[in-house]
């Protein structure tokens, strides 16, 4: 198919207007289109998935068409290794949370499943944009339906939670446009390709690398940009916690591999300490500061941005690890090899994909919880396990990949990203393993208190165990944790050309040479 | 010395204010003598009337010409605004008639007045001499105020009209003095003369002098008009003490005659001494960015709200007037019209919640319409990102358009400013769409507004993102124009 990207991208927009029609009174019809949708949507980007070169870097499925002539802006789409399997999970999360919304959204259904297609159409967009104007539009316009599903559908402070998380990340991204703009002038094009061979000074990246970094690390988020996050998480509905925690998340590490390394790669290595700094106080002090919230949702936000730093910590070690000869090779600071550059910034995709599903499964357990009883809070809990026991089975399974146990997806990230950090520096390494220490304390206690023990509260005796509906989403994220964890080499071989070229990339000056 | 002469000719060229002219005595003479029953279809005519002039304006576009001794000039900026004026006219005055008769303030000297002000604007538009633009200006203006004033019963709109006229008049006086200051150093009215003048090498440092002390008196004129800070005094309390329909009409035509007028006098006539006023222009334009955005994030009424909203986005456009090159000065005629979609649907969503005795001019008059009537609350939220400069809506473009020149011309670090500040005014913006779609009031809200209405604030709505999602044409337009 010549268009399947653009496919992609407007059947679920379109699709949703049609949802919107249907109406909040026809609430199961609303549902079943959607679900429909969202499944054609999926089977149809396992195209990109099947129909994917993998041996090379360059962008695949390419549509172009002018756009915006007076600003030479394209309607310029492709994929790379990097954005493929974010794609995939996009259109995947999309599925979980139209279905774990079936009966729980009894308010606005429509407008419920509505925005959900039409934020995954605007997602696709951004991880398939090739123009950067193309990109911003994407990039700002999936903040619409977000707002509305937190605060339309979210919990008691939902409006501070929205508003919160709107001004957040708008205030990131303008600065980005700025720069984008600032480029334009430079080079005449939006063009993302034409912006990887614009020559810029030292002074020029650095202005670029910050207002690229508050871009991004507002919406990764790292410490201490982070703020908004919990809130969100929060306030938002199960499905907007999911979408928010497994994609719109992703955004921010993906502008990192798409934008910064490549735009800005000497102010990414100047910086890059600074990143890795910031990363490491994300993994370990976010989690403490996981380890004691009472409130679950709260727990797993702040869990979230602390695996999140291992993007960011394995995309930046890249700068410790190897270096640019001046023949144009690449060589090893430290007598590492390679290999462990490839390491630590594949470490970090599949950390994204990995913390997608995990994340992704964590927000719908709290989810089974909080429909039952209407609490998040952990206290409220204890002894599940004696009336959920199946639940509970799944829940200790994702508990268990959230903490990083070998075997799940989330030990594979991290632990790439620490071998890679190893080259880098011992300290890196080292703090960044703390998390398996942090983690496993903060998820399996949750896990004790929540699941194990006595039944304090008579209520949970009465709970009812998942029904096959929650049965049926917990069961595929559990597949997908596992498949993640015991054979990752599929999606390491999509990424692999692209993360070489993209290593060049990063690892290239791009000073203008002085004569 | 002055050469009249005079060319049957020429009157081709200014066909459309003359029909106007002749319809607005016709109709009034219609008003006047039909029987009570017959007297709705001024309205319908007035509408004709509006039409047919457009058409003409829209038939002379391309035609260049100055007629009655230099007087007049028509050229594709004065017919493209004069159809932008008339289309965005016959727009309003649909949503105007829902107004007024839901306050029965329906008189038809209200829609006479509006063509009044439309040809003032018309002639201001077409204005070759610092005499014709001073004319379309009062004859705007004079009406606008009468305008105000025809909801005679409201003390706040006679305080409105009262305050707007003084002040207008101060304006005026500016203005004038400005132009005095020009015509006594340059010996001419004509635009064109006065800008041979000002570029002429042999200018004296006294001359010079004079030239500048009129110009700075000419810039305060028009900032007035525009609303620009610090001569923004007028516009919150007119905003809100007019009937809203007014304020709806005040908000948006006279802003293109305002620009008109704008580029007439500071471009066409003293394009020579633009590195002065843009100098002047910098200051305003940050000031109104500034002020506006921030003062606009406390008010409770919507129309006062607004009132800052417009003084903010006027700031974006004098920004567009800083960078003195071509693309700049498109951007923000590119940014005026996409500002005047944005703010007749905004006014247009209040308009269509009024309904008999019930004035709808607080933000929290909106509660609950997502529930009620979600059509109209997902215009209104569409406008509001839009003002708030998010993709993918016109408002963006436009924004985007003026910040692309304005780092082009190397003034980055006003880019910035703008953009914090675009980030601080989308707080006010998400409070209307937190108030409609957030809020858990159960209030009945009843849309009663007839279908005409609806229909043209459907299209008003879809407009928005449409123009948006295929900006160039609209981009490539406003460029051409200079």
């Amino acid at each position: 198919m010549d268009s399947l990207l653009s496919i992609l991208i407007w059947l679920p927009i379109l699709g949703a207007g049609s949802v919107l029609l249907i109406g909040n009174n026809r609430a199961q019809l609303a549902r079943w289109v959607s679900a429909g949708i969202s499944v054609i949507v999926f089977v149809l980007s396992i195209n990109l998935f099947l129909d994917f070169d993998a041996s090379t870097s360059s962008m695949q499925f390419v549509e172009k068409a002018s756009w915006i002539t007076q600003f030479n802006i394209f309607y310029h789409l492709g994929v790379d290794g990097i954005s493929m399997p974010l794609i995939i999970l996009t259109t995947f999360s999309t599925i979980l949370v139209i279905v774990a919304g079936w009966e729980v959204i009894k308010n606005r259904v429509a407008d419920y499943m509505a925005a959900f297609l039409i934020m995954e159409g605007l997602i696709i967009g951004v991880f398939s944009s090739m123009d950067s104007m193309l990109f911003y539009v994407f990039w700002e316009s999936s903040l619409i339906p977000m707002l509305l599903i937190i605060g339309v559908w979210g919990g008691q402070n939902r409006v501070y939670a929205s508003i919160k998380f709107f001004l957040y990340t708008f205030l990131g991204s303008v600065f980005m446009l700025v720069s984008l703009i600032y480029m334009y002038n430079l080079s005449g094009s939006f063009a993302i390709s034409e912006m990887y061979t614009l020559p810029l000074t030292m002074a020029q990246q650095s202005w670029i690398f910050w207002a690229f970094f508050l871009a991004f690390a507002v919406k990764v988020p790292m410490f201490p940009v982070h703020t908004w996050l919990p809130d969100a998480h929060v306030q938002a509905p199960t499905g907007g916690s999911v979408i928010l925690a497994a994609i719109m998340l992703k955004m921010g590490g993906y502008g990192f591999f798409r934008f910064s390394l490549p735009i800005t790669p000497d102010a990414s290595s100047s910086f890059a300490t600074v990143v890795i700094v910031l990363s490491l106080i994300a993994i370990v002090y976010i989690g403490f500061v996981a380890l004691v919230q009472k409130d679950m949702k709260k727990l797993i936000a702040y869990s979230s941005i602390s695996h999140m730093g291992f993007v960011t910590l394995g995309v930046f070690a890249l700068f410790s690890i190897m270096k640019m000869g001046s023949n144009g090779e690449l060589i090893s600071i430290s007598g590492a090899s390679i290999e462990s550059a490839y390491l630590g910034l594949e470490g970090a995709m599949v950390q994204m994909i990995s913390h997608g599903f995990i994340s992704a499964a964590m927000f719908l357990v709290v989810g089974v919880l909080y429909d039952r009883l209407h609490s998040r809070e952990i206290s409220t809990y204890g002894g599940v396990v004696n009336s959920m026991p199946k639940f509970t089975g799944f829940a200790v399974l994702f508990a268990m990949a959230n903490a990083g146990l070998p075997g799940t997806s989330g030990f594979v990230g991290e632990f790439m990203v620490i071998l890679g950090a190893l080259q880098a520096n011992f300290w890196f390494a080292f703090l960044a393993s703390m998390t398996l220490i942090i983690g496993a304390a903060y998820t399996l206690w949750m896990v004790k208190r929540v699941f194990w023990g006595e039944i304090t509260n008579p209520e949970v005796s009465t709970l009812n165990d998942i029904n096959s509906r929650e049965f049926g989403i917990l069961a595929i994220l559990a597949i997908a944790v596992l498949w993640m964890g015991l054979y990752p080499q599929p999606v390491i071989e999509v990424m692999h050309a692209s993360i070489v070229n993209l290593l060049e990339q990063a690892l290239t000056t791009k000073l203008p040479v002085l004569l | 010395m002055m050469n009249f002469n005079f060319n049957v000719a020429e009157l081709l060229f200014a066909l459309p204010e003359l029909f106007l002219l002749f319809a607005i005595s016709l109709i009034l003479l219609f008003d006047l003598f039909v029987s009570q029953r017959l007297k709705q279809f001024t309205y319908y005519l007035t509408q004709i009337a509006l039409l047919i002039t457009g058409f003409l304006a829209f038939n002379l576009i391309g035609e260049n010409a100055t007629i009655f001794s230099g007087t007049f000039v028509l050229d594709s900026l004065g017919s493209t605004f004069k159809v932008f004026i008339l289309g965005f006219a016959i727009i309003a005055l649909v949503y105007t008639r829902h107004y007024l008769k839901a306050h029965e303030l329906l008189r038809n000297e209200y829609f006479i007045l509006a063509m009044m002000s439309i040809l003032g604007m018309m002639v201001m538009v077409s204005g070759h001499s610092l005499l014709t633009l001073y004319l379309g200006l009062e004859i705007m203006s004079l009406s606008l105020y009468a305008l105000i004033a025809t909801a005679r019963d409201r003390a706040s709109a006679i305080e409105a009209a009262l305050k707007y006229f003084v002040l207008g008049a101060i304006a005026s006086g500016l203005l004038l003095y400005g132009m005095s200051m020009i015509y006594g150093i340059s010996g001419s009215l004509d635009i064109s003369q006065i800008s041979s003048f000002a570029s002429a090498s042999t200018l004296g440092s006294q001359q010079t002098l004079i030239l500048n002390f009129g110009l700075v008196f000419l810039v305060i004129g028009i900032a007035f008009k525009l609303g620009a800070v610090p001569f923004h005094m007028w516009v919150p309390d007119v905003y809100q003490g007019s009937p809203t329909s007014v304020t709806m009409f005040l908000s948006t035509v006279p802003k293109i005659a305002a620009i008109a007028l704008l580029i007439r006098l500071l471009i066409d006539g003293l394009g020579e001494l633009q590195h002065y006023w843009a100098d002047l222009f910098m200051i305003l334009a940050v000031l109104s960015i500034a002020i506006g955005s921030l003062v606009a994030l406390t008010q409770t009424n919507i129309k006062r709200m607004l009132a800052y909203s417009t003084i903010s986005h006027i700031g974006f456009v004098l920004l567009g007037f800083v960078t003195g090159v071509v693309d700049g000065y498109g951007a923000a005629v590119f940014y005026v019209l996409a500002y005047i979609l944005m703010s007749l649907a905004a006014f247009g969503s209040i308009i269509v919640l009024n309904r008999k005795g019930f004035e709808a001019d607080q933000i929290s008059d909106f509660q609950g319409l997502s529930k009620h009537s979600p059509w109209f609350a997902l215009i209104m939220l569409v406008v509001m990102l839009s003002m708030a400069g998010v993709p993918p809506f016109i408002g963006f473009y436009s924004k985007l358009f003026i910040l692309q020149q304005v780092v082009a011309e190397g003034y980055v670090i006003f880019a910035i400013t703008a953009v914090i500040f675009a980030v601080i005014s989308a707080y006010y913006y998400l409070q209307i769409i937190k108030t409609m779609y957030f809020d858990d009031v159960d209030k009945e809200i009843l849309v009663s507004a007839p279908l005409d209405m609806k229909i043209v604030l459907s299209i008003n709505g879809i407009l928005i993102l449409v123009v948006g999602l295929m900006p160039s044409f609209w981009m490539e337009l406003s460029v051409s124009l200079f």
